[in-house]
């Protein structure tokens, strides 16, 4: 489903971000990206997502070329994930309902249809009874909870998180991961580039590891 | 072409709501527009109302055709009847040389000068109302009766509506001259209006594309933002002229009084305002695509 070949990311100044990664994602999968700061993880999402380019080799994510894409095209590569930003990019002059439905109204979405979406979506992450309620009065859990709902609101069929569980305590990074082993259940395939040793110990999942750049295992 | 519709009319219901929501805002925006928008639509409308009543004056010009000295009474006779059956002739005035004489001795200061006279140096003229008024067709009748025996001289009274003619030409430049520039004012206003609003809506628009969101999906509000806030410009142009103009009619009307002649300004006609609504919108838009090119492209996710 995605394959990363011989994959180099240089950035201006000579930083090699990411030096010849060569592995493959398959459907369904459940893949951990780990390793420490400045390994390579996010660099490596925001590459699938067309966030960035490639400065060598090519991504593939359901046949496409990702690097290869033209900028008019890149927009429905994206609609495939769901995305989890490590600061979460919530927009906190809405209300939970409305940033969950944000990526239904860009796909598209007849109003209907999307606000029974969004409830399912919220009722998902817990968070049904707060759907009127902003980000800012959300605790670190529940805005975590809610970008996950953002997320998924639209089925994609691949997730994409960066550090979902950064900055939480064990509790909420289980909630978190029971989440991601619900989703993977019915079929969505989980990336997730994290340095959380314990979520990665409880959900069992594949795990690419990096080291400055370099698939190490 | 269902969804596409639907995104159309979400775009538009969104706009409404953002300058509604910041109604100060949206009130000086308009403001500003609406003045720039109103100073040349004004002088229009102005110069439209004077050209009216220089048409009305220049509608009924007159020819004066001066015989020879020599003409005797049959001549005239003749002459009258020839001017009388010609189809470019309207009515004709015959004014005797001694009629002549009488009204000019009336004049002030003028009666010692005409007594001192030995004799009526005055001819015999006709006073000639032209059946069409065109400048092209005075011209020809003068050059006409100009080659008639016993006609000494024809005088076209018209200069004075050429002259008018011309300044007229003139303030129609003046008043193209000055919506080109309020044009420009208006664009550069909707410009910057949008410049704000890509600034102070940047994260919704990063995280917009980062979900997928298209660049005409992104763009859309925006132009109809300056569209609509164009239009609204135009409206209240429209609205300052037509009270300006209102309140100008009610001085009028105590002038007209006194000059027993009835004054009235007339109203900008509904197809020039809708031209000025359509003018206005279109350049507001066009103000926020230049905008939206400038500045979407810059900004870069992260």
């Amino acid at each position: 489903m995605i394959s990363f070949s011989k994959i180099w990311k240089r950035y201006p100044g000579g930083l090699e971000a990411l030096r010849n990664i060569t592995f493959t994602i398959e459907a369904s999968e459940m893949v951990f990206i780990t390793g420490h700061s400045g390994a390579g993880k996010s660099t490596l999402l925001k590459l699938t997502a067309a966030i960035e380019r490639p400065s060598g080799g090519s991504i593939i994510v359901n046949g496409q070329n990702v690097g290869a894409l033209r900028p008019g095209a890149i927009p429905y590569l994206r609609r495939n994930f769901g995305l989890m930003f490590q600061d979460h990019k919530l927009l906190f002059d809405r209300n939970a309902f409305e940033n969950v439905m944000l990526p239904l109204h860009v796909n598209g979405f007849e109003r209907r249809e999307a606000a029974r979406r969004v409830r399912a979506a919220l009722d998902k992450v817990g968070l049904l009874a707060k759907e009127k309620a902003y980000p800012i009065t959300l605790s670190g859990g529940e805005q975590q909870r809610l970008a996950i709902a953002r997320a998924i609101v639209h089925r994609p069929a691949i997730l994409l998180a960066d550090e979902p569980t950064g900055n939480l305590d064990a509790g909420y990074a289980a909630d978190i991961g029971e989440l991601f082993r619900s989703f993977n259940q019915v079929g969505v395939t989980v990336v997730v580039a994290t340095h959380d040793e314990a979520l990665a110990a409880r959900l069992q999942p594949r795990v690419v590891a990096l080291k400055a750049g370099v698939v190490v295992s | 072409m269902n969804a596409w519709l639907w995104s159309h009319v979400d775009a538009f219901v969104t706009t409404l709501g953002r300058l509604v929501r910041t109604p100060v805002a949206t009130l000086l925006n308009v403001g500003v527009l609406g003045i720039a928008l109103a100073l040349p639509t004004g002088l229009y409308v102005a110069l439209a109302n004077v050209q009216g009543h220089a048409q009305a004056l220049a509608a009924n010009p007159r020819l004066s055709v001066f015989l020879a000295l020599d003409a005797g009474r049959t001549e005239i006779t003749q002459t009258r009847t020839q001017l009388r059956e010609h189809p470019g002739v309207g009515s004709v005035r015959y004014v005797s040389r001694d009629e002549a004489l009488r009204q000019l001795k009336t004049r002030a200061g003028l009666a010692d000068v005409v007594d001192s006279l030995a004799e009526n140096p005055l001819p015999d003229a006709f006073v000639v109302q032209p059946r069409d008024a065109a400048p092209q067709a005075l011209e020809q009748l003068r050059d006409e009766l100009r080659g008639w025996p016993k006609v000494a001289h024809v005088q076209l009274d018209a200069m004075w509506a050429r002259r008018l003619e011309a300044a007229l030409r003139l303030a129609r430049l003046a008043v193209w001259l000055l919506a080109t520039l309020f044009a420009f004012a208006l664009v550069a206003v909707t410009f910057n209006t949008i410049r704000l609003q890509i600034l102070t809506r940047r994260e919704e628009i990063e995280v917009a594309k980062l979900i997928g969101a298209t660049d005409p999906f992104i763009r859309r509000p925006l132009l109809y933002f300056g569209a609509m806030q164009g239009l609204a410009g135009g409206l209240a142009a429209w609205a300052i002229v037509a009270i300006s103009l209102y309140w100008l009619n009610g001085g009028l009307a105590a002038l007209s009084q006194l000059y027993d002649t009835p004054l009235e300004l007339q109203q900008l006609t509904p197809e020039d305002g809708l031209s000025l609504l359509l003018f206005s919108a279109v350049l507001g838009w066009f103000g926020a695509w230049l905008s939206v090119n400038q500045h979407l492209a810059r900004l870069d996710l992260r």
